[in-house]
């Protein structure tokens, strides 16, 4: 049982805070990432859950226990590393057998030459060296169990620390950018195979990353990190369709959300000089847009913003078009359509070099000025039910 | 082509006194200051002469007594040491390294005296860890191991503390095999160093049974040879040649060395 509780951490180096009051209940069994841009803390938390650093202060418990007192190994938790980490003079069975080693045998026992006094040393060695291969034979390196890491390639490399950190039987897993190291076909790969590593152990993983793609792919929940400190933390599907921040709106999502600034005019939103279909709320300044909340339209649609078309990439099953909107401002936009949509909309003569983009009114997210979401009564009050 | 033939010419003087070395060793003590023939080649028996009167043998097992504890304990030594100022965090570190750096710059000639005194007051004189003890801890190794440990991957110390790896584990079964190509340098470096120290052991030791071998040469040149050349040579060639085979055997190894550590 390994739930992960985090209280009140704090932790600085030097003068710069690097987390500022994390707090985050991680459920036993959940896949939760940590996602967020380079220098948002959120190595720094996974090493402090280790243990590798000390926090300045607050509290962690790990299945119930308080672990801040104990060194990275008594704590039961395994980590991959984004180098991976391997013992490079070590053939791939010690490095995976390593953990067991340091586990079951007695110090005297792992001393060159005193080691041959031990009697007990071979049975146990022979108990390690099949609990390596069980776990080389699930992961499919068995066959290189013989070689020494300079020997593998990256992605053989990575089955290597996966097997260092499950031969131990962990209660938890945390994983630092293992993804980030390999070339992007074997990445997608790779992020099945840790989901399915996941549902098969049933471990608690803490995942952290700063591909947005690996914490939608993959999670249970996701905590978004931005500057030391946990901006919005749930499933998927909340991050993406209901961000409590534009920062959140712009990190999650690809092709990135497009903001415009706007206006209040007579009960509507006005953006780029245009009166969109869209009622104001009190306080609206931001609007963001994903590409799917654009659909182009004909020319002069009441409620459609002007725009000029950069480019159209074609990605086979959809369509993205990169725009920019107004004259003068050129913010830029993009608008994603289903193969079908594009082939409808040219036929139309809709994607000429200016095009007319209408924003679907329940897909936008308004923002304030100090970048808070802006929910509408009617969406707040659902919220409300469900929380 | 011309950078050929100067290092040919570099290479012909240096090898020069070793070349008369060996034709000294092999011609009889009366032919030595006259002119060059090999019919005056008289074959090995300026070698059976110096076995026989001088304890080569047990000259060069002094040196490897020496040299093999002085290395042992500089490693036992400096590895852990190097390690620390490398990777641990802890108050002075920066003072602790900035003194190593200023020890570099002090030859033995410089403490001789206070160590000739501690060890007579001590009444070490005339004992193998005489000769061994003011070497034991090498600046030069904890220095050059720290540069080496210094680009050690953290993740990999981590990992091993995650696996529950104490610090001298980390030490000697992580961090020390990394450095094997360092290790081999520096010991390369240290033996020849010891092996043909005269200063050291010359100050420390009277007692001819203890003498290293270029001391035991001494020795052998005043007491037993006189002027008998041909014998001193041949003594000579019998101390060289461990360290030239030892040379021939790994000179890719020495290269190494000498490249890595950036000395003579």
């Amino acid at each position: 049982m390994a739930a992960i509780t985090l209280e009140g951490i704090v932790k600085s180096f030097g003068s710069t805070e690097v987390l500022r009051d994390i707090s985050l209940a991680i459920g036993h069994g959940e896949f939760i990432t940590l996602v967020g841009p380079s220098g948002c803390g959120k190595s720094t938390l996974l090493r402090i859950i280790a243990g590798l650093e000390r926090q300045d202060r607050g509290s962690i418990a790990i299945g119930g226990r308080r672990v801040d007192a104990l060194k990275p190994a008594e704590r039961g938790v395994a980590m991959v590393f984004q180098s991976y980490a391997l013992y490079p003079h070590m053939s791939v069975a010690r490095n995976i057998a390593n953990p067991l080693e340091m586990q079951r045998l007695t110090f005297a026992e792992r001393l060159p030459l005193l080691r041959l006094l031990s009697p007990r040393r071979r049975r146990v060695m022979r108990e390690i060296m099949r609990d390596v291969g069980t776990v080389a034979a699930a992961l499919q390196i068995d066959h290189l169990l013989p070689r020494k890491p300079a020997q593998l390639s990256g992605g053989q490399r990575q089955r290597v620390a996966l097997g260092r950190a499950m031969v131990r039987r962990p209660d938890a897993f945390l994983m630092d950018e293992p993804l980030s190291n390999l070339d992007a076909r074997l990445r997608v790969h790779m992020r099945g195979e840790l989901a399915e590593l996941h549902r098969r152990l049933g471990a608690t993983f803490v995942f952290v990353t700063h591909d947005q793609t690996e914490a939608m792919t993959m999670s249970d929940r996701v905590a978004l990190m931005l500057d030391g400190r946990i901006e919005q933390l749930g499933t998927p599907a909340a991050l993406y369709d209901t961000p409590d921040t534009l920062a959140v709106a712009q990190f999650i999502g690809s092709p990135p959300i497009a903001v415009l600034p706007v206006t209040a005019e007579g009960g509507l939103v006005v953006a780029a000089g245009t009166r969109l279909r869209l009622s104001a709320l009190a306080g609206a300044a931001m609007l963001g847009l994903r590409a799917e909340a654009l659909a182009p339209v004909r020319k002069g649609t009441p409620g459609a913003l002007p725009a000029m078309l950069a480019r159209s990439e074609n990605l086979g099953a959809e369509w993205l078009l990169h725009a920019t909107l107004g004259d003068a401002a050129a913010t830029p936009v993009v608008c994603r359509l289903t193969a079908e949509a594009h082939a409808t909309a040219r036929a139309d003569g809709l994607l000429g070099e200016r095009l007319w983009l209408m924003p679907d009114a329940s897909r936008a997210h308004l923002f304030d000025a100090s970048g808070r979401r802006l929910v509408p009564e009617a969406q707040r009050a659902a919220v409300e039910a469900v929380a | 082509m011309i950078a050929h033939a100067m290092l040919a010419l570099g290479g012909a003087v240096m090898l020069a006194p070793f070349l008369w070395m060996l034709l000294t060793s092999l011609r009889p003590a009366s032919g030595v200051f006259g002119g060059f023939s090999l019919a005056a080649l008289e074959g090995f028996g300026n070698y059976a002469y110096a076995l026989e009167t001088a304890p080569l043998l047990r000259f060069m097992l002094n040196g490897v007594i020496v040299c093999a504890g002085i290395l042992v304990v500089q490693l036992l030594v400096a590895i852990p040491c190097a390690y620390a100022l490398a990777k641990l965090p802890f108050r002075g570190r920066g003072a602790m390294f900035g003194l190593v750096l200023a020890a570099l710059c002090i030859p033995i000639q410089v403490p001789a005296l206070p160590l000739y005194l501690g060890l007579a007051h001590v009444g070490l004189l005339d004992t193998y860890l005489a000769m061994m003890l003011p070497f034991f801890l090498s600046v030069f190794a904890i220095f050059l191991f720290r540069q080496f440990f210094k680009s050690f991957p953290d993740e990999i110390i981590q990992a091993a503390r995650l696996d529950g790896a104490g610090e001298f584990e980390i030490v000697w079964r992580f961090v020390a095999p990394s450095a094997l190509p360092a290790i081999a340098a520096f010991s390369i470096f240290s033996v020849v160093a010891h092996w043909n120290d005269l200063y050291w052991p010359l100050i420390v030791i009277t007692e001819t049974r203890l003498a290293p071998p270029p001391l035991g040469m001494l020795y052998f040149r005043d007491v037993e040879t006189g002027s008998n050349y041909g014998a001193l040579m041949a003594g000579a060639t019998i101390i060289t040649a461990p360290l030239v085979i030892a040379f021939l055997v790994a000179r890719r190894r020495f290269i190494q060395g000498v490249t890595m550590t950036g000395l003579k």
